[in-house]
């Protein structure tokens, strides 16, 4: 597969490491979050047929993580976009 | 019809006119007793046991395509028992016990061929690990074996021995592991499932759950509303999808698993073996593949196809391991749905849903497990009590904290 | 040595002559020629043996569609099974030997198994072989497996050196037949950067296999032609005896170059084959279409082959199988072969056409509506029975009969995404359907443009669209564009022992049984009947099965469908899809920096990953390695010991969040570290599992130094971005890997500091009061060399670690050996380290396992309620805090002379020895050289109020039981005084 960095441009999936759903970036708040919110947030994956929200790490690139729209059923790409927007404070 | 080799040579010397069709292909009817969804190794294993041990006769597997068409009919073949943790060992090692009685079971033969499984160990942490392992299998009532260099040496002198990046130390052997005609797995349970009543009903697509008042009532399908007073779904990587339909989000992700096979070939190989310090296992078929595997791409998907790294992975270990191979031909790749689950073992339970049950979660080990999780889903379906072995198999030890995790890999599916 | 069958013109160059062998007869024939061309025309038509029944084959095809000739290709170690003789290039020397058969390939005993066919017929090995249930390994299997198989590996590592690559270009054009040149010099000669790939050595296509004229010109020398001007071409890649096995995603193909194949062995320096990785912006398939047979009785004899293949010999590699031929045909095409075999002098004892109305000849006998019915000849064809459309019989006398079904398109890459061909009622074939890979267009036969005129045109549009060309198109040349005539014939009725699939031996009876049996589904039918499951998969077969279970299911072919395509599309080497990682090259090699001094001092160098460590530097006169580590931990304990460490990994930490973000991916507390000052942390996955443990050390108030495991550096740091980038986006904190940016040594034992305080520049204070335990702090070394000094320890000894950057850590080593001398310093390697830290009693790998807690590992109380951190609230789950949960303890065998061993499990001291009364289980062991005796570590049911009891320790894998005692995991000075000294 290619995925299209936004920073990069086009690179091979084999620099990637694939981290999961994206959903994982929804980490409850330590706050209020009760048992069932912690063991949803850690176990529960919608999993779909479909678009798909997933994070790809850069291992062998940028070490940026990226959010990647891929459809399940074809692996088409729709989206890319950084986990970490780039105007982020630095 | 009983088969044997008398009914063989009489048909030969007849014509072959009194062969039947292996099992029927009947309408589906209103209701039944016990609806399965998915016609898979697991569904038709279900089926099998729920009308063989459990007395279930008015039973129905649904199957949205043509039976064996999952993973059953797509694997590596192997069996085994060598698991490591008290919630996994003892269900397997059920299993491998009813893969040997098998084919006098069923009456039909699936080349169960127990020639053994081999573990190569390349380090000393992985061999603390493997003993750690073996002991476990052997204080569950399986068998172990450890060998050191010399004895691999003497038994697989093929292996790379030489020039090995990572030299081979030793080995875990169950030489009661070893592999299964897969397809005939899924034909020989439906033939004897159909024969003591079951309905196997193909081409047939479920389409949602009628659920009222907290109660399963039965399924919609493309070919109309099938009753049911329990339903059990057993459809591997589409559990997520098909489970939506309940209203249930799963501890569960798809991933695709390649798999490989040669073109035929004399023999080479004496069993399975399994490179440690690679993704790689191998074994040969009856036919003379060699029927090769590796790890599972490592993304989500429903696309029952891979991608170049991972079949480039895997034939990488297999060169580093038995570099004879590398003038044998690929033949033929293909990838499956894993039902990857969040510690890497499977579910058999209830749902919130009174009267639907879930198996599921088999990551890449659900053939070896067939006739096990056939038996335990089967068990639950009818007495609805998880079956000794399978006790572990819960949706909520997530919740609690009791996961079985093998591999050590944490609620990272893609890594187990 | 003659070439009886050798006809006149072809594209081989009868100026040199190749002397080649096949099963030990030497033969002669000619660059240009293929193994099966040339023994064609020393009138060798048998060649192989079918998989199953073993009957005598020759060549169905002349192509990678082959099913029946296959030999094993060259000897020794480089011996290749399985190689179609119909691909193969004559090179001199070669040597081919038949397979599959014993004692030889005319006669071989396994035909026994034709006599019996009547009960081995498809599935029959379902229905039996199952009583006894023991003999099936024993007896059946083994000679089942001693005669399936088809060629013989060499059981040798492979020689051959592969190699990969990556391309890109605009279009990729697979195929270089009249679509594919005619596409390419489009795309060619717009500019664009063209890669065009054929799998045979000479390109063309069918265009060198027909005589027809193209502008003029006979049709292989405009084919030359234009592949000259493409070859002048900067932006044109011309890839002849390259495979495209495969349409991966995002628009990869996969293409397997065979650089060295048609020669003797590869040049010095060059590889046997390579593979490409070509990314293709867009990619056209111009694969062209293969013909399809037509099933009766008896149809696999050798001499018996596809009209165009025969006609292809001819043409193209001046050969015919036997100088009087008949061609049995549903269709012109067939008559096109009887024609140009006519003109080469080949007798034509008739065309035996299934059409009532089928066109006659002047030059030989057309038989109308006439159907094979049946061939004679055992290892060879000799005559055919003909039903002729008066019911009558005849008998033609032919050496070799072309057959002609039609022509099926070449699909297969067209499914690699699992799209699935749709079924063209004109064609009476199933042609590209509608969901193609993205980016992929398909032209000519390939796409069901079967005449030649066809193929150049839809080659010349599909290049245009797909690169989406304005303009006016060019000309395509004048050429043959005969219209098509293909209509369903797939087999003459009342046969049964027809051949389907030659090589598996699946008949047209097998698929009635099939059928029969209820295996209906085309999948159900192949796996059932092993229908195009063979090295062809199916490229000649499949249809005719389809078409037959559509018949007998009263459905039309495009319900029954087709099985899924799958690549590669013809197999392919598994040597060249490992490339050159293999042997030592299968992972890179990670050297320390010490590696080349460690070498000099004769270590032992033991794989940790992909790092290779220093496992124990013996002195003369050990000969054992329990010598030199016992030594090495005594010497270090006793006085001084150095390691490199630089292994373990190293995450620099900056930001004014740092803090912070330590605080959260470590449970315990890090908010409030002092600079200067080092802190052990013990890191949880969210699912509150440990996953890695190491020390921080704060060297500004912005900046940390974290330590992580060896084995888990890349995941450590890993997870420190998802928390950085994922869950705490806002925050001011960057992460650098610097594993490989510092050299560092731990220096322990109680002479450490004096033998730091010789290389420390003065201005450092490294005194217990200046530098005290836990410190660290950036200083100079050797008269201003930069360099970190932590104290920590993993030994338990006074020790630090120093970092120096990399490219000093060689001189730093050999400066602290010149310096140490005085204290006679000792380097140690990774077995004493790993002795003295269960002497110590620190957890490793062994015992972060994942699946561990922190309180498993004695650390519950480090997991801090005040704050979150990652992992903590998971890690309150019952499951993971059972009172009786395991818990790290330390145990000593009573007996000292006992053997303690790492993966055996504990067992009260008396009671059952099974599972269900399992205690826990040993994580490491190792000889202590203080206590003298084997220590371990292991996790025990409750184990913190099971100290001083006996268990025993079983393993009965290595079939061993001993008595050991709970001790506390500090085996080595619990207090902590020396560290501390």
């Amino acid at each position: 597969m290619i995925i299209h960095h936004p920073l990069l441009g086009p690179r091979d999936s084999a620099e990637f490491v694939y981290l999961g759903a994206a959903a994982l970036m929804d980490r409850p708040d330590p706050e209020t979050a009760s048992a069932d919110d912690w063991h949803d947030y850690a176990y529960l994956r919608d999993n779909p047929a479909g678009p798909h929200r997933e994070l790809w790490f850069h291992e062998g690139g940028d070490r940026s993580i990226l959010i990647v729209t891929r459809d399940t059923t074809t692996h088409e790409i729709t989206d890319v976009a950084l986990a970490r927007p780039a105007g982020a404070q630095i | 019809m009983q088969y044997s080799g008398f009914k063989v040579i009489k048909e030969a010397l007849t014509g072959h006119k009194g062969w039947k069709p292996a099992w029927r292909d009947p309408d589906p009817k209103p209701h039944y007793d016990i609806v399965i969804i998915g016609g898979g190794g697991h569904g038709l294993a279900t089926a099998h046991y729920l009308a063989s041990v459990f007395d279930r006769h008015k039973v129905a597997v649904i199957e949205k395509g043509w039976i064996g068409g999952g993973n059953v009919g797509r694997n590596t073949t192997i069996i085994r028992s060598n698991y490591l943790l008290d919630g996994n060992e003892p269900f397997y090692e059920f299993s491998l016990k009813l893969w040997e009685g098998l084919e006098q079971d069923l009456n039909y033969n699936a080349m169960v061929s127990q020639r053994g499984i081999m573990n190569l160990i390349h380090s000393d942490a992985q061999r603390d690990a493997f003993i750690r392992r073996g002991n476990a299998m052997i204080l569950n009532g399986a068998d172990a074996e450890y060998l050191d260099l010399a004895q691999i040496k003497k038994e697989y002198p093929f292996l790379n021995f030489d020039d090995a990046r990572f030299p081979i130390k030793g080995g875990l052997a169950q030489r009661r592991g070893g592999t299964v005609r897969h397809d005939a797995v899924a034909w020989g349970y439906a033939r004897a499932a159909d024969r003591r009543g079951v309905d196997i009903i193909q081409n047939c697509e479920v389409t949602g759950f009628r659920i009222e008042n907290g109660n399963c009532l039965g399924v919609e399908t493309s070919r109309g509303f099938i009753g049911a007073g329990r339903v059990g779904c057993a459809v591997a990587g589409n559990s997520s999808r098909l489970m939506a339909k309940a209203g249930m989000r799963l501890p569960i992700e798809s991933h695709v698993l390649q798999a490989f096979v040669s073109e035929g070939l004399k023999p080479v190989l004496p069993g399975v073996i399994t490179f440690g310090a690679g993704h790689f296992y191998v074994s040969q078929s009856d036919k003379g593949g060699l029927v090769f595997g590796g790890d599972i791409d490592g993304y989500n998907s429903y696309a029952q196809r891979g991608n170049l790294p991972v079949v480039e992975d895997v034939c990488e270990g297999g060169m580093a391991i038995m570099p004879m191979i590398g003038r044998a031909r690929l033949l033929r790749m293909w990838g499956g749905i894993m039902d990857m689950s969040m510690d890497g073992s499977p579910i058999i339970d209830r749902t919130h849903v009174d009267g639907l049950y879930f198996n599921g979660g088999w990551c890449y080990g659900g053939f070896k497990a067939t006739p096990a999780s056939g038996y335990a889903f089967a068990h639950l379906l009818a007495r609805d009590e998880p079956h000794a072995t399978a006790t572990a198999y819960r949706f909520d030890r997530f919740r609690t904290g009791h996961m079985i995790d093998e591999k050590g890999m944490g609620n990272q599916p893609n890594l187990h | 040595m003659t070439q009886t069958n050798r006809l006149d013109g072809g594209q081989i160059d009868r100026d040199a002559t190749l002397s080649f062998t096949f099963d030990g007869k030497t033969y002669a024939g000619h660059p240009g020629d293929t193994l099966a061309s040339a023994l064609l025309a020393n009138n060798v038509r048998l060649m192989g043996r079918s998989f199953k029944y073993h009957r005598p084959r020759g060549p169905l095809t002349a192509g990678s569609e082959e099913p029946n000739a296959l030999v094993e290709l060259r000897s020794g170690a480089r011996q290749e099974p399985n190689t179609r003789a119909t691909t193969a290039e004559l090179f001199d020397g070669l040597s081919a030997k038949s397979q599959n058969r014993w004692p030889s390939l005319a006669f071989d005993a396994m035909a026994i198994n034709d006599r019996l066919s009547n009960f081995l017929t498809a599935g029959f090995y379902y229905k039996t072989f199952m009583w006894p249930a023991a003999f099936w390994e024993k007896l059946y299997e083994p000679i089942i497996r001693k005669a399936a198989g088809l060629g013989s590996l060499s059981m040798q590592a492979d020689p051959d050196a592969y190699d990969k690559g990556f391309r890109h270009c605009d279009l990729l054009i697979i195929g270089a037949g009249p679509a594919g040149l005619s596409a390419a010099l489009t795309a060619a000669r717009a500019g664009k950067h063209v890669i065009l790939a054929d799998e045979d050595f000479r390109m063309g296509g069918r265009l060198n296999a027909e005589t027809f004229a193209i502008a003029d010109m006979a049709a292989a020398d405009w084919a030359a032609q234009i592949i000259a001007e493409l070859c002048t071409m900067p932006n044109v890649r011309l890839m002849p005896r390259t495979t495209v096995i495969g349409a991966f995603d995002h628009g990869i193909y996969g293409a397997v170059e065979r650089i060295s194949d048609h020669l003797a062995i590869p040049p010095a320096g060059k590889p046997r084959q390579i593979l490409w990785r070509v990314n293709a912006q867009q990619c056209l398939l111009c694969a062209g279409a293969t013909e399809r047979p037509i099933a009766f009785e008896n149809n696999d004899r050798p001499g018996i082959m596809l009209a165009a293949s025969m006609r292809a010999y001819a043409n193209r590699w001046a050969t015919t199988p036997a100088r009087r031929v008949a061609i049995f045909t549903n269709n012109d095409d067939g008559h096109r072969t009887a024609q140009d075999l006519h003109a080469k002098g080949v007798k034509i004892a008739a065309v035996i056409d299934t059409r009532p109305d089928a066109q006659r000849s002047h030059d030989y006998e057309v038989l109308q509506g006439a159907q094979v019915k049946d061939t004679k000849g055992r290892l060879g064809l000799t005559f055919v029975e003909v039903a002729q459309a008066d019911g009558s019989s005849r008998t033609v006398e032919c050496g070799a009969l072309g057959v002609s079904g039609g022509w099926n398109p070449n699909v297969h890459l067209t499914c690699h995404q699992r799209g699935r061909p749709t079924w063209d009622d004109g064609l009476a074939a199933f042609v590209p359907g509608g969901t193609l890979p993205p980016g992929m267009t398909v032209a000519g036969a390939a796409n069901g443009a079967l005449s030649t005129h066809g193929a150049l045109q839809s080659g010349r549009d599909a290049a245009r669209k797909a690169l989406g060309l304005k303009g006016r198109a060019p000309a395509v040349p004048k050429a043959e564009d005969a219209p098509v005539n293909q209509s369903p014939f797939w087999y003459v009725q009342g046969c049964s022992r027809a051949w389907l699939d030659q090589q598996n031996d699946v008949t047209v009876k097998d698929v009635k049984l099939s059928h029969q049996e209820g295996f209906r589904s085309v999948e159900h039918l192949k796996r059932y009947t092993t229908l195009g499951m063979a090295t062809d998969q199916g490229k000649t077969s499949n249809m005719g099965g389809l078409a037959i279970m559509a018949e007998l299911a009263g459905k039309s072919i495009h319900e029954v469908g087709t099985t899924i395509f799958r690549p590669p599309y013809t197999p392919m080497a598994i040597g060249a899809l490992a490339g050159r990682m293999r042997g030592k090259e299968f992972h890179p090699t990670r050297l320390t920096p010490s590696h080349f001094w460690a070498k000099e001092r004769g270590a032992v160098f033991v794989e940790v990953g992909n790092w290779l460590r220093a496992q124990w530097f013996p002195l003369p006169g050990e000969t054992h390695w329990r010598q030199s580590v016992d030594r090495e931990v005594t010497a270090t304990r006793a006085s001084v010991g150095v390691c490199d460490c630089t292994t373990l990994g190293k995450i620099d930490v900056q930001g004014s969040d740092a803090a912070t973000f330590l605080n959260k991916i470590y449970c315990n507390g890090f908010a409030k570290l002092a600079v200067g000052k080092t802190r052990y942390g013990l890191m949880l996955r969210e699912d509150g599992i440990a996953m890695d443990d190491g020390t921080a050390g704060r060297l500004a108030e912005d900046q940390f130094v974290v330590t992580t495991t060896t084995a888990n550096a890349a995941k450590v740091y890993q997870h420190m971005e998802f928390v950085r980038q994922c869950l705490m986006p806002d925050a001011d904190v960057q992460l650098i890997s610097t594993t490989e940016a510092w050299a560092q040594y731990a220096v322990a034992g109680p002479n450490s500091r004096r033998l730091l305080q010789k290389i420390v520049d003065a201005d450092h204070d490294i005194s217990n009061e200046g530098f005290p335990f836990m410190g660290c702090a950036n200083i100079t070394v050797c008269g201003g060399l930069r360099a970190r000094l932590f104290r920590i320890s993993f030994s338990g000894e006074l020790a630090f670690e120093i970092a120096v950057p990399s490219r000093y850590g060689d001189a730093l080593m050999r400066r602290l050996m010149v310096e140490g001398e005085e204290f006679d310093v000792t380097p140690y390697g990774t077995e004493a380290l790993g002795v003295m830290r269960i002497e110590k009693g620190h957890a490793a790998g062994n015992e972060l396992n994942g699946t561990t807690t922190a309180l498993n590992l004695g650390m519950g109380r480090m997991v801090s309620k005040a704050k979150d951190s990652i992992g903590s609230k998971l890690s309150e789950r019952p499951g993971l805090n059972q009172a009786d949960a395991l818990m790290q303890v330390g145990l000593r065998p009573i007996n000292a002379d006992h053997k303690v061993t790492a993966g055996g499990h504990l067992m009260n001291a008396t009671g059952p020895v099974d599972a269900a009364h399992d205690q826990g289980y040993v994580t490491s062991a190792a000889y202590s050289p203080a206590l003298g005796c084997m220590i371990g570590l292991g996790f025990l049911k409750d184990g913190g109020n099971r100290l001083r009891e006996r268990l025993r320790l079983v393993s009965p894998v290595t079939d061993l039981t001993v008595e050991v005692v709970v001790v506390s995991a500090h085996f080595i000075d619990p207090e902590g005084e020396r560290v501390r000294a």
